[in-house]
């Protein structure tokens, strides 16, 4: 459960307020699938930041799972982050200097969690398609590759929420679509709640509910198409 | 839903850290693995310094003996009294070794070549010395010169004289065969052959050639053969008083050992601190790497605590990172300063007092494994906080930046950590804390002051530089303000190591041309000793006629201490106050004194008036002497023979008393070539007495010199001719040695510069690949490509070294006139030089490194390199 109430930030530009979010109040139930759309400058980044706690807002509150996480402290929410919650980004964001399946480790070492690690992480690397490539470094993977082992990366420590930002924004139409089927697939295992930023009309459709931001207000909130499209995953 | 674990403390994750940092090392190691050099560079300097320093001291103490050639020795000014003959008679007949060695200077005559040369002459006693091997040629000689009419000598003596083995040498009355060369007599150091070049007899042809009369300068010593440590400290216990009632100094071999590497110590030192300031450099390489390194990972950073990583956790497996970094820098330093250690030796071998034995010192490397590390992890501190800073939201917007660095309890401590770090290193390592708390104050007034000129000179590069230049070197010039370039560091680097470099050359450049200034043009450069007075005009005849006029004349009149106000020295040496009493040496020896009117050129009259009532500088009380005539004291020897103005000195003066009152005091600058004196006599009571003449004259020309010496020795026998080229030859020689050692370190520091330069360039590639594609898309050819990228490093060359060279010329203009008083003029040609040298080493280093970008096509690059 996700609940935004009187959410604002304002940035200073050149000295000058610059709201950027206005007045956001917005509950988001369990396991739902929300799709965040809208043009460039609307604020979908900056409300998908201020959901998952990446950053501090000028009014207003959040609360993740019954935690209000700006109670939390910066380290605070980064260890609720770590117990909670999976990211999926535009451009993969995997660490470069470490292969497919330690990139997948992260989550899971950085709670502490050792003892049959490899082997969960393996196996989702496996059900994404990657089972072969473990072993390769981001550079040596394609975009969509890089992506699916992102998906793994999100899904391995069972979050409750994931945001995905932009996620099939820097792959082809095709790729992309292949990566919202596995989304959405993981998403209905995992029993997660996914809430997803896009600038694509046709995939923000997909989610059970499409909230359209204009000049940092919330101009729409609709349902979508809620019933997910199965596509086989684990080519 | 369950309660949220968030609520538990966060945790910093060490396990995770490790694990991280080993596997980013990885791949990251080929990034900043070049930093890694700059801290190999420093750790090696101070391993193999160190290193070196154990080698010599110990070295030094296990040939104490060798050294020696006996386990102990008495040493006098004049032929060894009575009682301390009848000592050794003694030791030797309960078994004890005793070697007598009288050394003199004399004229030696070479009639094969027509030459002659004042060399000193050594009779020596056989079993002399009695440790040690020495080298002859032919081999097998020694011993030869215990024979009656042959000698050894040292190699120099054949150059200087022009003649071989066979030949026939004059010494005196004995006319002596060279009966071979001893090439390395173990007792040597070093350098003091080629100060003193040597002619090796036996006692009994010493005696023969009758060069020792009453009154001769020649240095008389026993080596005793006492191998139980015992039995040498029982024999200073049981004759201590004899000796030094008879002024016969008591040296142990372990002791002379002790002060030989005292000296080679504090040369050591100083060259340990040379090797910290490369090893500082190095730590400013770190720093920048680390800067650049992070700023590189931020993304990934921000992704790390995206997904719930804390702060500390990142910042942990990054200074993990650069812990093993500095580690291996360090360990691979170690090794380089091993293979330095072996080098050393050679480096210093003429200012070395012992064949120096390498040897693995676990002490040395392990210092230089933990100054390595902790200089590695200090400086890159100061830019791993900045991994606290990196916000998760940076992940989601690359151009996201937190308002404003931090300024936090935990910088101001790592800040506080490195400034006393590097006071504590110095200090360490320095020879006395105040010599290196000025090194410490002198790094950060130089790093300021070269970083100042760099920013100063890169400034006015961009505001002044022509805007009608070309586009390539405009855009090469505007380069070095890159976000990234690191421009400030690699001045800092480059810059320091021309200062170092540079300051070596001025400084020493200025100690040789004051040297050449002494020796050279316009200063007398010929000493003739040992005229009779009656041969002033002879002497004066021999010398070219535009000489004469500037030649010297000065008597000298020997004479003893007789009494001070009217004690005698034996009196006066029982006095039980050492306060009063007067030191034996000052009292005894044998003074040649001078009398004339003026004061000397190389005097300054600090206390009581000279005779022509010219007052003292610091005091000028009017002593009335009566009748007696006033004598004038040099500072020193005043303190040690405890007499102040108006006490009265009774000089014997070939048996005939001449009393004096002190009337003044001088201070005398020794180093002057001028002939000067511990007494000076007023004049009127001294003319008549025997004397001989001093003579100094300036003889341009060698074989003027050369002439001059021949003559005498067929017309003047007794005259003793020095010529000064061929000390200063020696001199030369001794401190071009010391200034390779420290010009080899300070390699090291401008090596340490090159290898920032190389970090920087490896460091900023991706950013620099990218503009180079982005031109070339934009349609700039190759030679244009090209020419931004000479415009860049010629600039960097050029603002880094001349910041460092700038600051060189300052700091000797400093530190030349106020520490060695000598004047300074930059030495404009050298400096060029360093600054084309070190900027052609930039550009060609930044070229090389940047082939990629000439080479790779743009598409690739702006793929693999999106921002």
């Amino acid at each position: 459960m996700i609940v935004a109430e009187g959410l604002e930030k304002t940035y200073t530009s050149g000295g000058r307020p610059l709201p950027v979010l206005r007045q956001i109040d917005l509950e988001v139930p369990p396991e739902a699938f929300i799709s965040i759309v809208g043009p460039s400058g609307s604020g979908k980044t900056t409300l998908l930041g201020l959901l998952a706690g990446l950053d501090e807002p000028t009014a207003g509150r959040v609360r993740l799972d019954g935690q209000d996480i700006f109670a939390l402290t910066e380290d605070g929410r980064a260890e609720f982050r770590a117990q909670n919650v999976g990211f999926v980004f535009q451009t993969f964001h995997l660490l470069p200097t470490l292969t497919a399946l330690e990139n997948v480790l992260v989550p899971l070492e950085l709670r502490g969690e050792y003892a049959g690690a490899r082997e969960r992480a393996g196996a989702l690397l496996a059900r994404v398609g990657l089972g072969e490539r473990t072993g390769h470094y981001p550079a040596q993977l394609s975009g969509g590759e890089q992506q699916r082992v992102a998906l793994a990366r999100a899904f391995v420590n069972r979050p409750k929420i994931l945001f995905a930002d932009e996620p099939t924004g820097n792959l082809d139409r095709e790729t992309g679509s292949s990566i919202v089927a596995m989304l959405e697939e993981l998403n209905h295992d995992a029993k997660t709640t996914l809430v997803l930023v896009t600038h694509d009309v046709s995939l923000a459709e997909r989610a059970h509910r499409v909230i359209s931001l204009s000049s940092g207000r919330i101009a729409s909130d609709r349902p979508g198409n809620a019933a997910p499209v199965a596509v086989g995953v684990g080519r | 839903m369950s309660e949220p674990t968030a609520r538990t403390a966060p945790r910093v994750r060490p396990r995770f850290a490790w694990r991280l940092a080993i596997r980013e090392l990885r791949h990251g190691f080929r990034r900043v693995g070049v930093y890694m050099a700059s801290i190999t560079l420093g750790v090696g300097a101070l391993v193999s310094i160190h290193s070196f320093r154990d080698d010599v001291a110990r070295s030094v103490q296990e040939e104490a003996d060798v050294l020696m050639g006996a386990n102990a020795r008495l040493a006098g000014d004049a032929p060894l009294p009575a009682n301390v003959e009848s000592v050794l008679d003694s030791l030797g007949s309960a078994g004890a070794g005793v070697a007598r060695v009288t050394t003199a200077t004399s004229m030696v005559f070479a009639p094969a070549s027509n030459m002659v040369r004042l060399l000193q002459v050594r009779a020596l006693d056989e079993g002399y010395p009695y440790y040690g091997d020495v080298t002859t040629r032919p081999a097998g000689a020694w011993g030869a010169h215990l024979e009656p009419g042959r000698a050894l000598v040292d190699p120099a003596v054949l150059t200087q004289l022009a003649v071989d083995v066979g030949d026939t040498l004059i010494v005196g009355l004995s006319r002596l065969e060279i009966a071979g060369t001893v090439d390395d007599l173990p007792t040597d150091l070093a350098y003091q052959t080629a100060i003193g070049p040597r002619v090796h007899v036996s006692q009994a042809t010493l005696a023969e050639s009758q060069l020792l009369v009453v009154g001769s300068l020649a240095r008389y010593e026993a080596f005793l053969r006492l191998p139980d440590i015992g039995d040498r400290r029982a024999v200073r216990e049981r004759y201590d008083s004899i000796f030094d009632a008879a002024d016969v100094g008591y040296t142990l071999a372990e002791e002379q050992a002790q002060s030989l590497s005292n000296g080679v110590r504090f040369l050591g030192r100083f060259l340990g601190l040379v090797g910290l300031g490369a090893l500082l450099l190095g730590g400013v390489g770190v720093a920048s790497a680390i800067h650049v390194y992070i700023r590189e990972k931020r993304a990934a950073i921000a992704v790390l605590r995206c997904i719930g990583a804390h702060q500390g956790t990142a910042f942990a497996a990054y200074l993990l990172q650069a812990a093993l970094l500095g580690l291996g820098g360090a360990l691979a330093g170690v090794v380089v300063g091993i293979g330095a250690q072996a080098l050393m030796p050679t480096v210093l071998a003429n200012v070395l007092p012992v064949d120096v034995t390498t040897r693995f010192s676990i002490g040395s490397a392990a210092a230089g494994l933990g100054i390595g590390v902790w200089v590695a992890l200090i400086f890159a501190l100061i830019p791993l906080l900045g991994v606290r800073d990196v916000p998760p939201l940076a992940a989601l917007r690359h151009d996201f930046e937190p308002g404003g660095r931090r300024v936090d309890a935990l910088r101001l401590v790592v800040y506080a950590l490195a400034a006393g770090s590097v006071v504590l290193l110095c200090t360490i390592e320095a020879p006395e804390p105040e010599v290196g708390l000025g090194f410490a104050g002198a790094l950060a007034a130089a790093a300021v002051l070269v970083s100042a000129t760099g920013w100063l000179l890169t400034r006015a590069a961009r505001r002044w530089f022509p805007a009608g230049a070309p586009y390539p070197v405009r855009q090469g010039v505007s380069n070095l303000f890159r976000p990234q370039n690191q421009t400030l560091s690699v001045t800092l680097a480059l810059g320091f190591g021309a200062f170092v470099i540079g300051t070596i050359v001025e400084v020493g450049g200025s100690i040789r041309d004051e040297l050449t200034l002494s020796f050279g043009a316009g200063q007398p450069n010929v000493l003739l000793f040992d005229v009779q007075r009656d041969q002033v005009d002879g002497v004066l005849a021999l010398m070219p006629e535009s000489v004469r006029p500037s030649a010297d004349v000065t008597p000298l009149v020997t004479s003893r201490i007789a009494a001070i106000n009217g004690r005698t020295p034996d009196e006066l040496r029982q006095n039980p106050n050492r306060e009063e009493r007067p030191e034996g040496w000052a009292v005894r020896r044998e003074y040649r004194n001078t009398y004339r009117p003026f004061i000397g050129p190389a005097e300054q009259l600090v206390r009581g008036r000279w005779w022509d009532g010219t007052p003292g500088s610091e005091d000028d009380t009017t002593i009335d002497s009566g009748d007696l005539a006033g004598v004038s004291l040099e500072e020193d020897v005043a303190v040690s023979l405890r007499a102040d103005l108006g006490d009265t000195i009774t000089w014997e003066v070939s048996g005939i008393d001449v009393p004096t009152v002190v009337t003044s005091i001088r201070r005398v600058d020794w180093e002057r070539l001028e002939p000067n004196f511990f007494a000076v006599v007023e004049p009127g009571v001294l003319e008549a007495a025997p004397q001989t003449i001093v003579m100094v004259a300036r003889l341009p020309d060698e074989t003027q010199r050369a002439a001059l010496q021949r003559e005498l020795i067929g017309r003047f026998p007794n005259v003793s001719a020095l010529d000064f080229s061929r000390v200063q030859e020696a001199i030369d020689t001794v401190l071009s040695r010391v200034r390779q050692a420290v010009a080899f370190l300070g390699a090291f520091s401008a090596l340490a510069g090159v290898i920032v330069l190389l970090g920087a360039l490896a460091t900023s590639r991706v950013q620099r690949l990218r503009e180079g594609a982005l031109l070339k898309t934009l349609g700039a050819r190759r030679p244009q490509v090209l020419t931004v990228l000479l415009s860049e490093y010629i600039a960097l060359g050029t603002v880094a070294t001349a910041s460092g060279l700038v600051l060189a010329v300052v700091g000797a203009a400093i530190v030349v006139p106020t520490v060695f008083e000598m004047a300074y003029a930059p030495s404009v040609g050298a400096l060029a030089l360093i600054w084309i040298v070190v900027g052609a080493l930039t550009v060609v280093v930044g070229i090389l490194g940047s082939r990629d970008l000439l080479r790779r096509a743009p598409l690739p690059v702006l793929r693999e390199a999106p921002e």
